[in-house]
């Protein structure tokens, strides 16, 4: 599996953040959630400019196998959503950290609890055990 | 751990994700479902499928036992090497599995049923052959390589001991040929044209990475279920078991009702079924818009009872959802799905979706 990216944030419920300079932040799901996934074929991206608590359901993946809820890891208002993967939802698959994202938020508050890359890769190796 | 075939390493090796299935373990897939469902429409893939069960049926008293046992009659069997489907059903109609027989020869017969039903299976076989004068026996040292596409047979050819080749080729479908201790059936459960390999544990391996050389490429489960969820052919387990009659499956045409006088198991629960026109019928159901219809989700038909989706999920060759469903009688073409809490429309469709590579309804 490759190496996670130094610059994001992750959840136990396999989501990835990334603080962006204009204090927005964009979310999406970890390489190693598609991965058992298997190949994404369609994703309900929330509503621009739609509030979401903390925990709550904010888009659902659907691999060939599964639907999965994505949970929002912050509360805030969504910003932005990533319109391609409405077309292809395998830019997931592909490229989980850059293409693949799923939505922007603006963060009502900023108590998130998040964990860093190392901290991620510990938890994805205990998993493993 | 599982049940491993004599290809298990090869899966292994190949970096496939493995995981359960009926006690198996068995490769979902090698890296992509997606592209292994497409290279089976447009060439040709190989799947391993040795946890099926393969049991010889012989004796005096086998097509006999067959014809008691099964709801479609192997007397149709005539020729040498010919396949049957057929449903083995209780006394209440139910199915107790869905298999494959081929007739071998004079008094010998061979029939494949799941992997997943395999003890109840063999338990009801010897349960029912008692009273004839028939041997059952399991083929646990036959493994079995399904080479589908295309261009499945042309590539596997090659590959076939030379004195094979030419009848092998010959076969028409839904023909076997035995071939020393090999057995090549022109059948499979994808829609596509191709062969299904019944060859001894010990030469699978080599032949599977000989499939591999001539540009057959392994394929997962995964894609095994959506390309037989675009043919339209049934999964034993979703799409009925013990609780659903065949003629409530999509099975009717599997059903010999003639000779009347043939009595099979679960002939008389069927016989009053079948006068019941207010029985569920079985269909295909596409998606209008976007999402993915999946297994167990509710269909709503205006004004009449609920129906449900057997199997569901996403069409690589159409790019849209579809499933098989058990619905209510009548006459409609249009539906509703509860999708996640929302009802979406979804059009009644006949089956299959896909067959030999060509999209068989209007998108």
């Amino acid at each position: 599996m490759s190496e996670l990216p130094g610059d994001l944030k992750f959840t136990k419920e396999h989501e990835w953040l990334r603080q962006e300079e204009d204090g927005t932040v964009t979310i999406g799901i970890t390489d190693h959630a598609q991965s058992a996934l298997g190949d994404l074929v369609y994703v309900e991206l929330p509503e621009v400019g739609q509030e979401v608590e903390a925990g709550g359901e904010m888009a659902v993946v659907e691999s060939v196998k599964a639907a999965s809820d994505v949970y929002a890891p912050i509360a805030g208002e969504v910003v932005a959503v990533n319109e391609g993967l409405a077309d292809d939802p395998e830019k997931i698959n592909g490229d989980a950290y850059g293409d693949g994202w799923i939505v922007r938020m603006r963060p009502s508050n900023d108590d998130a609890e998040t964990l860093t890359p190392d901290e991620y890769q510990e938890f994805l190796d205990e998993l493993e055990e | 751990m599982g049940n491993k075939t004599p290809l298990f390493q090869c899966h292994v090796d190949a970096g496939a994700k493995i995981v359960d299935f009926g006690g198996w373990d068995m490769p979902l897939h090698y890296g992509s479902q997606l592209e292994e469902h497409h290279v089976v429409r447009n060439s040709a893939g190989a799947f391993d499928v040795s946890h099926m069960t393969v049991v010889d049926v012989g004796g005096a008293d086998a097509k006999i036992f067959l014809q008691a046992l099964l709801a479609n009659d192997v007397a149709r069997l005539k020729e040498e090497g010919k396949a049957l489907y057929s449903a083995m059903l209780n006394d209440e109609g139910g199915v107790v599995d869905d298999l494959i027989t081929y007739y071998l020869g004079p008094d010998r017969y061979r029939v494949v049923v799941n992997a997943s039903t395999r003890d109840k299976d063999l338990a009801w076989i010897n349960a029912q052959a008692r009273a004839f004068n028939v041997e059952i026996e399991e083929r646990s040292n036959l493994a079995m390589i399904a080479v589908q596409g295309p261009t499945a047979r042309e590539l596997a050819a090659d590959i076939l001991d030379p004195a094979w080749r030419e009848a092998a080729l010959a076969l028409r479908p839904f023909f076997g040929l035995e071939a020393g201790d090999w057995f090549i059936a022109r059948t499979g459960y994808t829609g596509e044209d191709g062969w299904e390999i019944m060859l001894p544990s010990e030469e699978a391996a080599e032949f599977w990475e000989n499939c591999s050389r001539a540009g057959i490429q392994p394929i997962g489960l995964g894609a095994r279920d959506t390309l037989r969820l675009e043919a339209g052919l049934n999964l034993y387990g979703s799409d009925m078991d013990e609780s659903v009659s065949p003629l409530e499956a999509g099975m009717g045409w599997t059903i010999a009702w003639e000779p009347e006088d043939r009595k099979f198991v679960g002939r008389t629960a069927l016989e009053t079924m079948r006068e019941n026109s207010q029985r569920q019928k079985f269909s295909g159901l596409l998606l209008e818009g976007k999402g993915v219809l999946r297994d167990h989700m509710r269909v709503v038909v205006g004004g009449r009872a609920d129906g449900e989706i057997t199997s569901g999920g996403f069409s690589p060759t159409l790019q849209r959802s579809i499933a098989m469903a058990r619905l209510p009688a009548g006459d409609y073409d249009s539906a509703k799905v509860d999708v996640r809490g929302r009802l979406l429309d979804v059009r009644v469709v006949k089956l299959p979706f896909v067959r030999n590579g060509k999209t068989k309804i209007e998108l």
